[in-house]
């Protein structure tokens, strides 16, 4: 079957949904999102915890009330929704390769693409643990699904091996339902989550966090029985000598989210190695015309207000290109200067940013009392100052478009530097 | 004077709260922070979130949250105000799920249309 639509978007989370229902706003006629799963709302269905839309909606939202909304939104647009719909393939000249059991296989043409696949968790045998292969190994996330979605309880001594989001919020949960947490985890000598989680998840129940720790081991026969956790270095090797044993009958990992692009590679579509995914414009369009990137695919987020508004400029150019309105035109670079890890976007035609250039950064570290140069050669564009800055907390800024007319050079540097006096 | 890390919003700004001097508050960064700081060294509250048994719904538990902010020491009780819950679909967000939490006069609400 073949079938045309001005924008595909292929994934019904929230940045999915919120490219959807922007392209259908910015006048995109034919919309069709297609879900793999069989309802739409992406990971936010078994984020059952608050802490969403506090941004956006200036509330304080669960997971599910946040996707609710845009559930709701996309209802009142002409928006077509395929729910248990895998796209398989997509290639450069915007054919979308889908199928499902009513439609069968479907070939689909689309003027154009917006990539919303989100990501996957990093497991067990990619950070190769040592040990044995007992059952009671869980990512977070899975273990998130199954207690808070299909009601399972999935051990009752955990250990969790990362201090990231997923980690802690699964630290509270699984206490919550009755578990005991023997300890997070965590191989860097700082946590990689946002502060109020090691607050609300971690301290408010007295569960141990520890820095600069690993688990080196794993012993089970069927079940998990313990775990060997070491001290390691400042190379991260683990310290003999340092080894702690917790009993415990279940592991949970939070070691990384890795964006799920073997869509976008299919397509030849050029990959940053530093985000894995995506590069992408100011208005999120990849290195393929008409193919345009949001939410975690492009770079794993932190608040998903911020998923939300670079869906929205994603779903917005979407449409834009369909219509026949193509954002060409000289390009700037940006780099990551000092302390920056990656940005995103990482290249700007500077003749589309209307009033402002929305730019997210990490930093590598754990900084206080810094400043965020952004420079042109030698000559500084702007600047903004900040107190806290930290790996696991996405930096936003917005450079005005005025300072972009100014840039000279081919590149904008983003910089990260002590501030002056302090 | 108490180091306190505020949960208020993502930003985790770090309070410095005086209890000698009518927990006077500093380092927030806006004015919610300061009411947050008075109030977790006085009568720490929290929102919590869980699920309850479902019947009739696209899965077998629907999402739950406390309606408004309750006293952390409450919080187990609270916890095992759910355990008989079983509700029938269909639910609407917001669906009062257990009417009163250990007489704070705050529900456990719904928070998905299952």
């Amino acid at each position: 079957m073949t079938k045309r639509y001005d924008v595909v978007v292929i994934g019904a989370g929230p940045a999915g949904l919120a490219a959807a229902c922007k392209a259908c706003e910015k006048g995109a006629r034919r919309v069709l999102v297609a879900e793999r799963d069989r309802e739409a709302g992406g990971i936010l269905n078994q984020c059952i915890h608050n802490g969403f839309g506090l941004h956006y909606f200036k509330e304080e939202l669960t997971g599910p009330e946040y996707a609710g909304r845009f559930v709701d939104l996309l209802g009142k647009t002409g928006v077509e929704l395929k729910l248990d719909t895998m796209v398989v393939d997509i290639t450069k000249d915007k054919t979308v390769h889908a199928i499902n059991t009513t439609d069968g296989y479907m070939e689909l043409k689309a003027g154009a693409i917006v990539l919303a696949m989100g990501c996957r968790e990093r497991t067990r045998g990619a950070i190769a643990i040592p040990g044995d292969r007992p059952a009671g190994i869980f990512t977070a996330g899975a273990a998130q699904r199954y207690v808070n979605m299909e009601g399972w309880m999935v051990g009752k001594r955990v250990v969790v091996l990362g201090s990231g989001d997923i980690g802690l919020i699964m630290a509270r949960r699984m206490t919550l339902e009755g578990a005991k947490v023997l300890a997070c985890v965590e191989l860097m000598p700082y946590s990689n989550g946002l502060t109020r989680n090691i607050v609300q998840c971690l301290q408010d129940y007295d569960i141990p966090l520890y820095l600069s720790h690993t688990i080196t081991n794993i012993i089970g026969k069927e079940r998990v029985a313990q775990v060997v956790v070491s001290k390691v270095d400042e190379n991260r090797r683990p310290i003999p000598g340092s080894e702690i044993l917790f009993d415990c009958d279940t592991v949970l990992l939070s070691v990384g989210l890795i964006p799920e692009n073997e869509l976008t590679r299919s397509a030849e579509i050029a990959i940053d190695p530093r985000t894995n995914g995506a590069i992408v414009f100011e208005n999120m369009e990849t290195s393929a015309p008409g193919i345009f990137g949001c939410g975690n695919v492009v770079h794993v987020h932190d608040l998903v207000d911020f998923v939300t508004g670079e869906s929205q400029r994603a779903g917005a150019a979407a449409a834009r290109h369909a219509l026949g309105q193509q954002d060409t035109g000289g390009v700037l670079e940006v780099e990551a200067g000092s302390c920056v890890t990656y940005t995103v976007p990482q290249r700007v035609r500077r003749d589309h940013v209307e009033k402002s250039m929305e730019l997210f950064f990490r930093v590598n570290n754990v900084y206080h009392n810094m400043e965020i140069k952004v420079m042109d050669g030698d000559s500084q564009l702007c600047r903004f100052k900040r107190e806290h800055m930290a790996p696991g907390e996405m930096e936003r800024i917005a450079v005005p478009r005025v300072l972009l007319d100014k840039v000279r050079g081919d590149r904008i540097t983003v910089t990260v530097v002590p501030q002056e006096g302090a | 004077m108490t180091n306190v890390i505020c949960i208020v919003c993502p930003k985790g700004c770090h309070l410095q709260v005086d209890e000698n001097n009518d927990y006077a508050v500093t380092g927030f960064g806006c004015a919610r922070g300061i009411d947050y700081g008075k109030k977790e060294l006085q009568n720490p509250t929290r929102v919590i979130t869980s699920t309850v048994r479902l019947e009739g719904g696209i899965h077998r538990r629907c999402p739950v949250k406390t309606a408004a902010d309750i006293p952390k020491g409450m919080i187990p009780d609270a916890m095992g105000l759910l355990n008989t819950v079983q509700l029938k679909s269909p639910v609407k967000v917001g669906d009062v799920v257990v009417p009163d939490i250990c007489g704070t006069g705050v529900p456990w609400v719904a928070t998905r249309n299952m």
